[in-house]
C-alpha cells in the first residue's frame, strides 16, 4: 500500500512538473525573431514590475508587449521602429538607456559631478592638511621646544 | 565652526532630494500622450457586440474615456466616483472594458450601476497599448478636437474629481 501511494504522488509529482514545463516554452515560430526580441527587449522596461526588463519580466503586460514586438517583426519592422513604437506611448522611461537630452540630462552627467565633486574636496582637504603639517615652527615654538628639551636633559 | 558649513549644506540638499523621492510614486509615469491626439480605433462593444466604437465618434464633444475592467480591484473602489459622475450629466463617461470576460464584465455594470455611455471592448490589450495604459483603472480627458488633455493614473478620487476633472471639463467646453 505504501509503495503504491509514493508511487502515485511520484506521478503526479511529475505531471505537475511536465505541465509546468510546457507551459514555458516560448511560442517560437520564428528561431530568428525570438533570438531578435530577446536582444531588444533586454534594453526595455516593464512598466509593472519596473526594475524588470521586458524579456524577464512574467507580467501580462509585459506577455502584451512580446506578443506586439514579435508580431511587428515579422511584418518587416525594424528595430528603431518597435523602439519608437513603445516611446511614442510610454515615454523614454521605456528605456533602460535613454536618450541624451536635456530633461535627461541630470540623469547622465550627475554621477560624473558627483564624483568630481568628491575628488576635488579629497585633493583640497588632503593639500591643506599637508600645508598644516609642514608649516615651519614660529620662533615662540623653537624657543618652547628647546625649553622642553633641556627640562628632560636636566632630569 | 566655518569648515562645517559646506559638508552641512551638502547634507541638506541630500535629504531634500531623498525627501521628495520618498513621495514621489514611482507607479506614476507621466504620459507623454498629453496634448497628442487620441489614437484611432474601432472595436465591438460591451453591450452589443454588433455594434462598434470609434473615438471619432466623440468629435465635439469634451468626454471621459476610463479604462476598467472586473478583476480590477482598484475598479471597484472609484465606481460609485464613476456612477455619480455620469448621473451629474456633466461630462459623458465610454468605458473601455479592458482584457476582461464579457460575461463578468457586464455582472459587474449589472451589480455596481453602470455609468458608461457605453464601453468598448478592449479583448487583447490592443488599444490600452495605443494609449499608453500599464494599469488599470485609468481615465484620460479627451477634448472637442480628439486631443488628450489629462491623464489619471490610478483610481479617480473625490478630489480629483472635483479639483482637475471637473473644471477642465468646463473650461474645454467653455
Amino acid at each position: 500500500m505504501k509503495t503504491l501511494m509514493a508511487g502515485l504522488a511520484l506521478a503526479l509529482l511529475m505531471a505537475a512538473t511536465t505541465g509546468h514545463a510546457r507551459e514555458a516554452v516560448p511560442s517560437a515560430a520564428d528561431p530568428a525573431i525570438e533570438a531578435r526580441m530577446k536582444d531588444l527587449t533586454q534594453d526595455l522596461r516593464c512598466l509593472v514590475c519596473q526594475n524588470q526588463t521586458l524579456a524577464d519580466s512574467d507580467a501580462d503586460l509585459a506577455k502584451d508587449f512580446r506578443r506586439e514586438i514579435r508580431t511587428m517583426m515579422q511584418e518587416g519592422r525594424t528595430d528603431a521602429e518597435i523602439v519608437d513604437f513603445l516611446v511614442d506611448r510610454y515615454g523614454d522611461f521605456v528605456l533602460y538607456r535613454p536618450p541624451f537630452k536635456g530633461i535627461t540630462m541630470l540623469l547622465w552627467i550627475g554621477p560624473a559631478v558627483l564624483l568630481l565633486g568628491g575628488a576635488l574636496a579629497l585633493i583640497v582637504t588632503l593639500r591643506r592638511r599637508r600645508a598644516a603639517t609642514t608649516a615651519a615652527p614660529s620662533p615662540d615654538e623653537l624657543e618652547r621646544a628647546r625649553k622642553l628639551l633641556e627640562e628632560d636633559n636636566r632630569a | 565652526m566655518g569648515r562645517f558649513i559646506l559638508p552641512l549644506g551638502v547634507f541638506v540638499v541630500l535629504v531634500g532630494f531623498l525627501a521628495v523621492g520618498l513621495r514621489l510614486n514611482p507607479r506614476e509615469v507621466p504620459s507623454v500622450l498629453i496634448d497628442k491626439p487620441a489614437a484611432a480605433f474601432t472595436v465591438p462593444q460591451l453591450e452589443d457586440p454588433s455594434l462598434t466604437f470609434a473615438p471619432e465618434e466623440m468629435k465635439g464633444k469634451v468626454w471621459l474615456f476610463n479604462v476598467w475592467a472586473s478583476w480590477c480591484v482598484s475598479c471597484r473602489q472609484e465606481h460609485p466616483l464613476l456612477v455619480q459622475l455620469a448621473r451629474g450629466g456633466e461630462v459623458p463617461i465610454i468605458g473601455l472594458d479592458y482584457k476582461d470576460e464579457r460575461a463578468a464584465a457586464l455582472a459587474w455594470l449589472r451589480d455596481w450601476g453602470n455609468p458608461y455611455t457605453l464601453s468598448a471592448v478592449d479583448a487583447n490589450g490592443r488599444v490600452g497599448m495605443d494609449y499608453g495604459v500599464y494599469g488599470v483603472p485609468e481615465t484620460y480627458l479627451i477634448d472637442k478636437e480628439g486631443i488628450i488633455r489629462y491623464k489619471q493614473i490610478g483610481p479617480l478620487t473625490p478630489q480629483v474629481i472635483q479639483e482637475v476633472i471637473l473644471p477642465k471639463v468646463r473650461e474645454l467646453n467653455g
